[in-house]
């Protein structure tokens, strides 16, 4: 890595709740400006990391710095260098859209006015006008979301923390958080994403870390990550079940690599070796089982699934 | 007359409805503004509650008919056994009922905390440049707003049911003044409890387990004289029973300064021990 600026520099980080070790010494250096990803499955510690890099939790052991400022010594610093978007709304629910935004303006400082007007402005940027004035209960996952993030860069944070951001949502409600996070990355912001799908990790993240079990147990571009991996693979659903043998036959010689049946009896799946690339295999396979006479009703190219990733990555470690 | 037709119909069904140019110049122009003063965060937290009685106004309607009930139970049902008679009995009765039913509400304020803490809201606000104290204070502000309108929603009943002070209007004021600054100090020790522990059943059942032998050993309903001896001593001098001294000298008309200047003591004790324990809990958090 260059010597760039660094939003977070982490050494260690271990938090326990009674007995078990939700973070166990993790280490993250961010890169200033740029969007870096921490995946991992549900009680991986993603959501602890954050809480602690963010000042909610006093980590048990190690240390960081946020832009330079110690975590715990200078927490009052930090705090008015990041914005937290947690993984449930963090938001008052009994509120509307507009006091929300206003209670927070005033406590970032806005005198009445300019909060009216800082609220308002969000609101419409993030297409809320309409649901100003109602209770946030009554608020999607998706228009929450967006409040969420835009209660989040009421005064621009240098470092934004967004803990699972598009959990739960709709494809078009994260494809609208997707190209929030884009714009925000673009102005400047530091983005700490924490996120259980290799796809977002993908999309959004320059540098990503996977966490299981409280550790660090990969770090890389998302090309390294999926690289070390393996490659992905070519599922197949054909019209005839009868067809199914005779297929597999022409797969496993087109791609000289492993062809699995699934449960579903017209489909199967073959497995690309690493380094092969997909879209090249994929077309020769289609190509091949055309040519044999196979019927084919459904072909799609797949990356590696995180499920992969973890049991390649897991693995690694344990041998 | 001439149809322009625009063709921008694809571009119109498209859901679009993050703004991204509008987001930038936002980002653009998001300078933090000087810090807020610590009085102005308490007081942007203050008006959270007061918008939240404006949308849930149900929890008003506990705070005040509480207290009615009680002052209607207590001086019709044990007025003639205890002193001989209602009349008498409410002379006695209001300034201690006031007491005991406004310093019980103070506990719904534990509770507020404890739902606020276990919700992600909480987060957001622990994650902001304020005064630590700001959210508790905030919430203190606006409860003493709802135990000022208990206060006079108890005493304007009182004075239909044939309530008299002698110590006029200023006695009134000053007593019910002193009852606030009392409940303020109190809820401390609901804050903290709000904060360490796990849900708000735990927090209800604690706190009535506190409430309840605080209340009735006390000088509220009956005279402490009447007790056995060695019981006495404890009713008279618990902080339930001084603020009640406190306030009724002042209702009556004959200042008790003793009782008075007790009170604003353990007031002060109040919020400097469950005050402190409280900010250590929630930078713990």
């Amino acid at each position: 890595m260059s010597q760039r600026e660094l939003a977070i520099r982490a050494e260690g980080l271990v938090k326990h709740f009674k007995d078990v070790k939700a973070v166990d010494g993790v280490d993250l250096e961010v890169p200033a400006g740029t969007v870096y990803g921490v995946l991992g499955p549900n009680g991986a510690g993603k959501t602890t990391t954050v809480r602690m890099l963010a000042t909610l939790l006093r980590p048990d052991a190690g240390s960081a710095t946020v832009f330079g400022r110690d975590l715990i010594a200078d927490a009052a610093s930090v705090r008015s260098q990041v914005s937290l978007t947690g993984q449930y709304a963090s938001l008052d629910e009994d509120l509307t859209g507009i006091e929300n935004l206003v209670l927070l303006s005033r406590l970032y400082g806005y005198g009445k006015p300019a909060a009216r007007e800082r609220a308002a402005d969000l609101l419409e940027a993030f297409g809320l006008t309409a649901a100003a004035g109602k209770q946030v209960k009554a608020y999607s996952g998706g228009m929450r979301r967006r409040l969420d993030i835009a209660a989040s860069i009421i005064v621009t944070p240098k470092l934004l923390f967004l803990d699972e951001p598009t959990t739960g949502l709709d494809p078009r409600s994260r494809n609208q958080v997707w190209d929030v996070v884009r714009t925000i990355v673009g102005e400047g912001t530091t983005v700490l994403l924490t996120t259980q799908y290799l796809e977002e990790a993908d999309q959004l993240a320059s540098r990503i870390a996977v966490i299981d079990t409280g550790r660090v147990i990969a770090e890389g571009t998302p090309g390294q990550l999926k690289s070390s991996v393996g490659a992905g693979s070519i599922r197949v659903r054909l019209h005839h079940a009868d067809q199914r043998d005779h297929a597999r036959q022409i797969l496993v010689e087109a791609l000289a690599g492993e062809v699995e049946l699934d449960d579903d009896p017209v489909a199967l799946t073959a497995r690309l070796a690493p380094g092969q690339d997909t879209a090249v295999q994929g077309s020769h396979a289609l190509g091949e089982l055309a040519r044999g006479g196979v019927l084919v009703d459904d072909f799609s190219l797949g990356q590696p699934s995180l499920d992969e990733v973890f049991l390649a990555l897991t693995n690694k470690v344990d041998a | 007359m001439t149809v322009t037709q625009t063709t921008t119909k694809s571009d119109a069904d498209a859901p679009a409805p993050v703004e991204r140019d509008h987001l930038r110049r936002l980002l653009a122009t998001g300078e933090r503004p000087a810090a807020p003063s610590a009085f102005a965060s308490a007081r942007a937290f203050a008006w959270r509650s007061m918008l939240k009685i404006k949308h849930v106004p149900e929890q008003l309607f506990d705070i005040l008919l509480f207290p009615i009930m009680m002052l209607l139970m207590f001086t019709y049902l044990f007025g003639g056994a205890i002193a001989g008679g209602t009349g008498d009995y409410l002379q006695f009765l209001l300034p201690g009922i006031m007491v005991m039913s406004i310093v019980m509400t103070t506990m719904y304020t534990g509770m507020s905390v404890n739902i606020d803490i276990n919700k992600g809201v909480s987060d957001r606000f622990r994650t902001l440049p304020i005064w630590r104290a700001a959210p508790m204070v905030g919430y203190l502000l606006a409860d003493v707003f709802r135990y000022a309108a208990a206060g006079a929603v108890m005493f304007g009943t009182g004075m239909v049911m044939g309530y008299r002070p002698e110590g006029g209007a200023a006695g009134v004021l000053l007593g019910v003044g002193l009852l606030l600054v009392f409940c303020f100090a109190f809820s401390w020790l609901w804050t903290w409890l709000g904060l360490i522990t796990r849900s708000e059943k735990t927090v209800m059942s604690i706190s009535m387990s506190i409430m309840f032998p605080l209340t009735f050993l006390s000088n509220i309903m009956v005279d402490p004289s009447t007790m056995p001896g060695w019981l006495q001593p404890v009713v008279k001098n618990t902080p339930i029973s001084q603020l009640v001294d406190g306030v009724r000298g002042l209702f009556d008309g004959n200042v008790d300064s003793a009782s008075v200047a007790t009170t604003l003591i353990w007031s002060a004790g109040f919020i400097a021990v469950f005050g402190f324990l409280t900010i250590r809990a929630y930078n713990r958090k």
